[in-house]
């Protein structure tokens, strides 16, 4: 159910969860998206370009990361607008991975009924997404 | 510079329209974890007051990256593949894209400008309908590692 304006206030926190990743996730998330990139599939080719294992698309990492803002807000058409920096790589070895998304509400337009939420999205302690924000209307 | 500076303004044509499946939709859904019923039930997603099933907010890349690909697989544009990195992405919806939208975008080459050695180069992908209805600006930068980066 989408929150209503009236109780949503600067600081207020979104449910945080934690995600589990592994290799088939990226192997289901490269057919889905098109990026077949072999960084995000196989180990070999990912140590050859200097990663240290393979790496989750920083798309996918954006697109499970906004499912915070979306489930909260109850209705994915309300998401008006989201963007990320991808500051460091979702190392993913052979036995998975693990990223925290956590997100809370930065500023908010009565007016507009437009609301901005920043993430903290991290993995293995590294922060993964920097400048993580997304606006929902909740009109 | 590791990419040709003068294609700072080129547009290049829009892609081939891409149809906004069903099916693709529940799967990009599925893979990042989008269990919200109107990515997979057309039932709840009229009832939600959609046309037909709802695409996540980050679908859209799904055409934005044909746009970028004219870029960087653009012999003219100098850029190293294996050298590209993706720095940032953004988008900005008009309206959610459904299944049963066709889907073009045309790429605008924003900015090129070079830091430590590595070029970043910044580009926006206008996403629209075939018949015009705007769905989403998608903005993108991605790094070209330099030659000792």
């Amino acid at each position: 159910m989408t929150p209503r304006l009236q109780d949503v206030a600067v600081g207020t926190e979104l449910p945080a969860r934690t995600i589990t990743v592994d290799r088939q996730v990226l192997i289901d998330y490269a057919a889905a998206s098109g990026d077949a990139n072999p960084i995000h599939q196989d180990e070999e080719f990912a140590r050859s370009v200097g990663l240290p294992d393979v790496i989750a698309h920083g798309m996918w990492t954006m697109g499970v990361a906004i499912e915070v803002v979306t489930d909260w807000a109850g209705d994915p058409g309300r998401v008006v607008s989201c963007s990320t920096r991808f500051t460091n790589p979702v190392v993913v070895p052979a036995g998975g991975a693990e990223i925290e998304v956590a997100g809370s509400v930065k500023s908010l337009d009565r007016e507009s009924s437009r609301v901005a939420v920043e993430l903290t999205v991290t993995s293995g302690g590294a922060k993964v997404l920097g400048r993580a924000t997304a606006v929902v209307d909740l009109g | 510079m590791v990419v040709n500076t003068g294609f700072v303004g080129r547009t290049y044509p829009p892609t081939q329209p891409h149809a906004v499946q069903r099916e693709h939709i529940a799967g990009f859904a599925r893979a990042v974890g989008a269990a919200s019923p109107v990515h997979h039930d057309v039932r709840a997603a009229r009832k939600a007051g959609y046309r037909d099933v709802v695409a996540p907010p980050t679908y859209a890349v799904v055409v934005a990256q044909r746009c970028d690909a004219q870029l960087v697989l653009d012999p003219e544009a100098g850029i190293d593949f294996s050298r590209v990195v993706h720095g940032q992405q953004g988008f900005e919806h008009h309206r959610p894209i459904v299944a049963g939208d066709q889907v073009v975008g045309v790429l605008h080459v924003d900015a090129v400008r070079e830091a430590g050695g590595h070029a970043m180069v910044t580009t926006r992908s206008e996403l629209s309908t075939v018949t015009g209805d705007r769905l989403c600006t998608a903005t993108s930068t991605i790094v070209v590692r330099g030659e000792r980066g």
